[in-house]
């Protein structure tokens, strides 16, 4: 394999070409198609709804046929909407997801750009989407647009916080920033002088684990943490007047970011694209590490859309009192309980 | 010594003043939003203005009359018998039980009795089309609070019921079943076992909500101490239904007032109340109920006295002269008509009382000072159905 890379040595604008064009097309275009079969049958068994077990052969053709009913859908635009606003909305928050994948690693070298700050670059970029929340809720001309604007303002700079802290305790017991480093921190780890499985930082980060999960539900504004949507009550909130291939976007984005924070899930927490017992320098690497990455991704959203599907919506008060007063001071304890018996171990 | 008061004074005012100007200051722009005509809260065309002063409500009040159909007009030209097929609409969700107290007055009128096992078949179906409302609404109020999969469920097990209904009726949404003097038919062969095992599923789908929702500690905070109605208010409002029990009132139309032509006094059974009065109460009571009115079910194909379905009555239905007024316990609440009769094949006039329409009346009283998603919840437990407000 590594001969076969070596072989075909192409000059350096033209790697980032491809790289640019494998992270903006083909990896959220198959994390989507899988998943959304996988998660979309998950779905339809969870809530016993018909249309994705039935649909087609074994209910494949759910997602061809919602696909083609988002495009034949008229594409609206309110009267009073600031244009151009209105329409950068849905991209923003799109490439704010695929930026994400940049930085995500699929094996030692199967990575776009493999940033000694990874963690640090990934976190920043997920948080431009609420930027585009805000554009499109004011740009819609519309209250309900406008509540849910606010509350996804309010609700994502809350939850950003318990997110970085939840990784604080990861970046001290690795002691890098690098995504990459992290796989490797893990890989070569070892539990109190017992290094048969390496060192899987849910083991010892397990209370991070959870956080970091519990902010990533708010980030994707999905239940129980969907006030900045809320259908029943702000009727969509921000997506009140997007319609059609607008509306796809956003909902395209939303699954990506899921995907992609299950990712970063896996690296942070779950070993990454690396085996327990397989030395990190194997060059099966280049063929197991996606496999490998892409099952525990689908571990970890199959929990996030587990939690969606199971919980009722909170209020906005309770949202901000349970992010202010529940999940920050554990963080923290958490984040000082990993420096003290870093420095002490 | 009245200088120092007055510098007291002073500083007093001075300092109220400043409170003031901070208060003006700090005071954000009010807001009217439209709940509806469109919008998944208000289970239908109904519009509730509400002022809001950034996410509080200050005044909520519900305009309905998006739909008006006119009900107690389109009787005055339909025969007897026909007026059945015509309010089986008003409470589309549970519309068997709103042919009852109509048939009922009816033969009030007529001086006619259904025959007993006419009485109790109707009762079955009435508690069908109870078990069928209510199951509904338990997954609806879950999609309100964002419960996404309580909806579905409760979609897949109505199906047992409105299979039962079908089965016996031939209509799923509106049977068109009773007639005055008795029932249509008899009941079909094998129904009591599909229904005893329909049952059964039903009240497993009552275990379920119990644990999914109830128990949830996302639906607690969102429905404990939330609307609450204390007994008084809403006695002066006049609810009735779950929404009156889940304030603690122990009044029940089946139990106290059941009029003559039905079967409840056959079974035994309880009537449950809470005594919160915040929308878990109300929606614990339902809860409740359902798993109640399944139990009444079974008793009563348990007692089925047989015979005959329907009493001699005149082939042409002329009632005679006179005035009625029967109210039955129906899933929203008190559900009555007032039928005037001069001795035709019509009607001369009819009002119909119909429980949704006090039951949202209460929204303006109820819904000050709270949050808009509080306000979804207490649209959601007090319940109410647009086409029996606006009929």
């Amino acid at each position: 394999m590594t001969l076969l890379l070596a072989a075909f040595d192409p000059p350096y604008w033209l790697s980032t070409v491809i790289k640019v064009l494998v992270v903006s097309a083909v990896v959220p275009t198959t994390a989507l198609i899988l998943g959304m079969v996988f998660l979309f049958k998950v779905m339809s068994w969870m809530q016993s709804r018909l249309g994705p077990q039935e649909a087609g052969p074994r209910g494949t053709l759910q997602l061809l046929a919602d696909g083609v009913k988002f495009l034949q859908k008229e594409d609206l635009m309110p009267n009073g909407a600031d244009k151009f606003v209105f329409r950068a909305a849905p991209i923003v928050v799109l490439v704010s997801t695929l930026l994400v994948y940049v930085a995500i690693p699929a094996s030692p070298n199967l990575v776009v750009e493999d940033l000694d700050t990874g963690i640090f670059f990934v976190l920043a970029v997920s948080s431009l989407s609420v930027i585009g929340v805000l554009m499109a809720g004011w740009a819609s001309a519309n209250k309900y647009s406008l509540i849910g604007a606010l509350r996804a303002a309010g609700q994502l700079i809350a939850y950003e916080l318990p997110l970085v802290l939840a990784v604080v305790g990861v970046v001290i017991q690795a002691g890098t920033l690098s995504l990459n480093g992290i796989v490797f921190a893990q890989a070569d780890g070892e539990i109190f002088g017992w290094g048969g499985i390496g060192n899987p930082f849910i083991l010892t980060q397990f209370v991070g684990f959870v956080i970091f999960l519990a902010a990533v539900q708010a980030e994707l504004t999905q239940p129980p943490f969907d006030m900045p949507v809320a259908e029943s009550e702000i009727v969509g909130g921000y997506q009140v007047e997007y319609s059609g291939f607008r509306f796809l976007l956003f909902f395209l984005a939303e699954f990506a970011t899921a995907f992609a924070f299950a990712a970063i899930a896996s690296v942070l927490f779950l070993g990454g694209w690396a085996v327990p017992w397989l030395s990190t320098s194997s060059d099966w690497y280049y063929v197991l590490g996606p496999i490998v990455l892409f099952a525990k991704v689908m571990l970890v959203s199959f929990i996030i859309f587990w939690v969606r599907f199971t919980y009722p919506r909170f209020r906005e008060d309770q949202l901000q009192s349970f992010a202010w007063k529940v999940l920050i001071p554990i963080s923290l304890v958490n984040i000082l309980v990993t420096g003290v018996l870093k420095v002490v171990l | 010594m009245t200088a120092i008061s007055e510098r007291d004074q002073l500083a007093y005012i001075a300092s109220q003043a400043a409170d003031a100007r901070v208060n003006v200051e700090l005071e954000t722009e009010g807001m009217t939003l439209n709940l509806g005509p469109q919008h998944p809260a208000t289970h239908g065309t109904l519009r509730i203005v509400a002022k809001l002063d950034g996410e509080e409500i200050i005044t909520a009040e519900p305009i309905p009359g998006y739909m008006h159909r006119g009900y107690e007009k389109l009787t005055e030209v339909r025969t007897y018998p026909q007026v059945t097929a015509l309010i089986n609409r008003i409470d589309w969700l549970g519309s068997f039980a709103n042919e009852v107290p109509f048939i009922l007055a009816a033969e009030k009128l007529m001086e006619v009795e259904a025959p007993p096992q006419a009485q109790h078949i109707r009762t079955i179906l009435f508690e069908l089309a109870r078990i069928a409302n209510i199951s509904l609404f338990l997954g609806d109020f879950g999609l309100q609070l964002g419960a996404m999969t309580m909806g579905f469920y409760a979609f897949r097990d109505r199906e047992h019921v409105l299979n039962q209904i079908e089965a016996a009726t031939g209509g799923r949404f509106h049977p068109n079943f009773d007639r005055i003097g008795g029932l249509k038919d008899d009941l079909p062969k094998g129904w009591i076992a599909e229904t005893k095992a329909a049952m059964a599923r039903l009240r497993a789908f009552c275990d379920e909500t119990e644990t999914l929702m109830m128990g949830n500690e996302i639906f607690q905070a969102r429905t404990r101490g939330i609307g609450i109605i204390p007994a008084d208010i809403a006695l002066s409002y006049g609810l009735s239904g779950a929404n009156l029990r889940g304030s603690g009132v122990d009044w029940d139309l089946r139990r106290d007032a059941c009029p003559p032509g039905l079967a409840y006094d056959q079974a035994d059974w309880k009537v449950w109340t809470h005594p919160d009065g915040d929308c878990y109460a109300r929606t614990w009571v339902r809860l409740q109920e359902t798993r109640e009115a399944t139990l009444i079910v079974d008793q009563l194909l348990d007692s089925l006295p047989g015979g005959p379905v329907m009493a001699k009555v005149p082939r042409i239905i002329k009632v005679p002269e006179g005035e009625a007024y029967v109210e039955t316990e129906n899933p929203l609440g008190a559900m009555g008509y007032y039928v005037v009769s001069k001795g035709d094949l019509v009607p001369f006039r009819v009002k119909i009382r119909t429980p949704s329409f006090n039951n949202i009346s209460i929204v303006p009283w109820v819904a000050r000072g709270v949050y808009v998603p509080d306000l979804i919840s207490i649209l959601g437990s007090l319940y109410f159905i647009l086409g029996d407000i606006d009929r």
